[in-house]
């Protein structure tokens, strides 16, 4: 069967994943995808042409041999198969559902000139799930080595580098600000996108291993990076770049106005979906206008569908070639019935007498030639001022790095605009035995390329720690 | 998990415990806070660290009882476990020797203006202070502030105790007759305008602590966020304290009132389960 597959190639469709119905899904948190069968999977893997060059693996940030792990796949060989995924990345399950494939991996495979680019991401995703269902594969940790690892933040980029630390045999401690390990991964992505057990599973082979994670720690004030380089002989620095922005304009205070991160903490980490049963409240509003065009701005309009608002809007001031968030998310937001208003902008966040969010201003743009970036800049077209009535409004246009660490480590370089200076090659900060990278070295916010700084980091780390 | 070492009714509704965070207790300064979290699916809420001992490793918070949370925690017994504690937060008041500082406490602002007024005399300061309460037997931490203060003018505002009126009345009163080179206040947002106002015509540098409602109390929400000098600012890592001129209290008022009606849902289904 493989073989008449083979002969009709570029004509066979994806494997399509099955989903659940719009309808549904948006009266509860559950996954939106519900994952490949055995049997899909490999009708999937089969379409791969095994190509020489492997294009697929020069896509992945952290160079995943794709076509090596889904042959495996194609043989029925899972176990094979995650194992050569996890050299080099250790949280496929989150990768395989949250990676921008279409930029990466899948938007260098050959298949995708004439056709549907082979579906590396579920096929990544079907493995993952598969080792967490049937037994970890867990790997051979070295003999314990006596050396200490400190590792700060607990996002994708920190947990990278506390597993490769610990199955070199070295001690390691994350130390962690928030109540739950886990970063952006936990407070951030939604449940519907990302469930929590997995990310939970994760932490907890790791704990198995010997991490030990201290939550509630705010280093930079609890203890500072001082302090940890006296308790370990070097220090990774992993604490994202969480500071929501907002946009400076008038209104931008009201009741009703959320930070991405906000709305999605309350309703992530804090469960406030489940107020009064959980503590912490929220007014997640019937008529939600979020601005921005990205994964996180996909995420807070998603997440207030699901909290039961009967109207929502992203309003992005580009077209929506131009957005950054995965395609993915904006197929799913747009079937769920999330309205794309796209080439505007606010103006003005407008107040009714009780200080409430009643609507917001917005002003039509057009797109003027690419500028020396290659992107296309919105102009604003003057007189086309008109108003859209909203109770709430979320501001998802990006974060800049929390200051703490910065103010209280003498000799640890930043940048202009406060992310922490690294060499590319070793990860390693101004500052001797230490070590940082994801979002905080500021390079390309994502997952896998928060991964891929905490391999590198590791790699230098252990060299240093072995020369 | 952090253990309730001691606990201590202060007044009705108003509770002084002492916690062990020894990591915390070494590191704090006067103006820092903690955020604590009482059960799994509880709330974070900030509470200021009082006073601490870094030789036994313990903090104090003083807390008064306004909603579900802090009900829960006047609830719970010397040996019991809080779920977590994270700090120090915030940034530490700036204590210099100015010479003569006025520090003004205002209801359950008192445990917050105490620590500022203990480590301005430590740093050579005259220290003036002013405790308003709305009666007697609602005044905390008196003795506390007249073991540090120079001189401690008490204003009730029925007159129970002191002098009859407000914090306000007490300060022009000092700010006409001699010299004041800094004012702390500390209090509900209209007693912390009020004094602002006050001492803006004399030039008098004022100091604000703000209690904006917080989430993850690190950086990361934005829900702290007040307007000073027309610009947004995380009280969480930029302040809590501010300069009361720059502060615009109209906005961090409103914003104050953002979860009122939920707020007493979950209150009334508190008290209705106990
Ligand atoms: C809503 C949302 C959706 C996203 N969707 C996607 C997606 O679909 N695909 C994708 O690839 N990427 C996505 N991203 C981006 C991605 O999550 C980040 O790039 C990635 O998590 C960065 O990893 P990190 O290791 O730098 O740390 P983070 O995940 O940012 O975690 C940092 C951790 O450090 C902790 N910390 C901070 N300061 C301190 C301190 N002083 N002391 C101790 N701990 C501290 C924080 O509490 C946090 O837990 C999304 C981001 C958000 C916010
Ligand atoms: C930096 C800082 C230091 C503080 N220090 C003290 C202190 O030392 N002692 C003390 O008694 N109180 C202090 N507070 C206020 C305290 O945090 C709130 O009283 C507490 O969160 C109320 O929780 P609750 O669940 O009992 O009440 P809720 O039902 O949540 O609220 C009752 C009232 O408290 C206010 N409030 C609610 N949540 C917060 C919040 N997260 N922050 C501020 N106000 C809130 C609301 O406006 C509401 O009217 C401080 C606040 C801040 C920001
Ligand atoms: S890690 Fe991401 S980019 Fe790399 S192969 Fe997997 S899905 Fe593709
Ligand atoms: S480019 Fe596509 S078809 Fe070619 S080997 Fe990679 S995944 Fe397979
Ligand atoms: S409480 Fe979240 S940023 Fe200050």
């Amino acid at each position: 069967m493989g073989n008449d597959l083979r002969k009709k190639r570029p004509a066979v469709p994806r494997t399509p994943m099955l989903e659940r119905r719009p309808e549904e899904r948006v009266k509860d948190f559950g996954e939106v995808p519900l994952g490949y069968s055995p049997e899909e999977v490999k009708l999937e893997a089969v379409r791969c042409l095994g190509c020489k060059n492997k294009p697929c693996k020069s896509g992945c940030p952290v160079g995943i041999d794709c076509a090596g792990f889904v042959k495996r796949v194609s043989e029925g060989d899972f176990t094979g198969a995650i194992k050569l995924v996890k050299e080099k990345n250790i949280l496929p399950a989150v990768t395989g559902r949250v990676c921008p494939q279409t930029e990466q991996c899948e938007g260098s495979c050959i298949l995708g000139k004439k056709g549907d680019p082979l579906g590396i991401g579920f096929i990544e995703r079907f493995v993952a799930d598969w080792e967490r269902e049937h037994g970890e594969v867990l790997p051979d940790k070295a003999p314990a080595t006596s050396r200490s690892v400190g590792v700060v933040g607990s996002g994708p980029s920190g947990l990278t580098v506390a597993a490769d630390m610990i199955l070199l045999g070295h001690e390691v401690t994350i130390y962690e600000a928030l109540h739950e390990a886990g970063g952006v991964l936990i407070y951030g992505i939604p449940e519907f996108r990302l469930p929590k057990d997995i990310v939970a599973a994760q932490i907890n082979s790791l704990r198995r291993l010997g991490v030990v994670i201290k939550v509630n720690q705010v280093i930079g004030s609890t203890l500072t990076i001082d302090e940890l380089l006296t308790i370990h002989d070097v220090v990774f620095i992993g604490v994202g770049a969480g500071a929501p922005a907002f946009m400076g304009i008038s209104g931008e205070n009201l009741i009703g106005v959320f930070s991405a991160n906000e709305y999605l903490t309350r309703s992530n980490l804090m469960r406030a979906y489940r107020f009064p049963e959980w503590d912490t409240p929220m007014n997640p509003g019937k008529r939600v206008a979020v601005i921005g065009g990205g994964n996180v701005a996909m995420d807070a309009a998603r997440t207030a569908l699901r909290l039961g608002a009967e109207e929502v809007s992203i309003i992005y001031r580009r077209s929506r070639e131009e957005m950054p968030a995965r395609a993915e998310e904006i197929r799913h937001a747009g079937e769920e019935g999330i309205v794309m208003r796209l080439l505007k902008a606010p103006r003005q966040i407008l107040a009714d007498s009780s200080g409430h969010v009643a609507g917001i201003e917005l002003l039509d743009m057009v797109l003027a030639d690419a500028d020396a970036s290659g992107r296309r800049r919105p102009i604003p077209k003057e007189g086309t001022e008109h108003i859209l009535e909203a109770d709430t409004v979320i501001v998802a246009i990006g974060g800049h790095p929390n200051p703490t660490i910065a103010r209280t480590t003498p000799g640890l370089d930043v940048d202009s605009r406060g992310y922490l200076v690294v060499d590319r090659q070793t990860m390693a900060t101004s500052k001797a035995r230490v070590y940082a990278g994801g979002d905080i070295a500021g390079w390309g916010a994502n997952v896998i390329k928060a991964m891929g700084d905490g391999r590198i980091a590791a790699g230098a780390m252990q060299e240093l720690l072995t020369r | 998990m952090t253990e309730i070492i001691d606990k201590i009714a202060l007044a009705s509704d108003v509770f002084l415990m002492r916690l062990k965070e020894p990591l915390i207790a070494a590191k704090r300064r006067a103006g820092q806070f903690v955020i604590l979290r009482l059960s799994e699916k509880g709330e974070r809420i900030p509470l200021t660290i009082v006073d601490s001992d870094p030789n036994i490793g313990t903090i104090t918070i003083v807390f008064q009882v306004v909603g579900k949370t802090t009900s829960l925690l006047s609830s719970m017994k010397v040996g019991d476990h809080i779920t977590d504690v994270v700090g120090p937060l915030g940034r530490p008041t700036e204590i210099e020797e100015f010479g003569s500082v006025v520090i003004i406490g205002g209801g359950i602002g008192i445990a917050v203006a105490y620590p500022i007024a203990k480590a301005m005399k430590q740093s050579g300061n005259t220290v003036i202070s002013i405790l308003g309460a709305r009666s007697a037997n609602l005044l905390i931490l008196e003795q506390e502030v007249r073991a540090v203060a120079d001189e401690v003018i008490v204003t009730t505002d029925d007159g129970s105790l002191g002098v009859k009126g407000f914090v306000t009345d007490s300060l022009k009163r000092l700010l006409d007759s001699r010299k004041i080179d800094l004012v702390v206040a500390i209090g509900p947002v209209p007693m912390m305008k009020a004094v602002s106002e006050m001492t803006r015509p004399y030039s008098v540098k004022t100091i604000v602590s703000l209690n904006p409602i917080m989430v993850d109390g690190t950086g990361m929400c934005g829900a702290c966020r007040v307007m000073v000098e027309g610009r947004i600012k995380f009280a969480c890592v930029d302040g809590p304290e501010f300069n009361g001129h720059d502060v615009d209290f109209k906005d961090l008022a409103m914003r104050l009132t953002a979860y009122r009606e939920l707020e007493k849902t979950a209150l009334a289904m508190y008290r209705g389960r106990h």
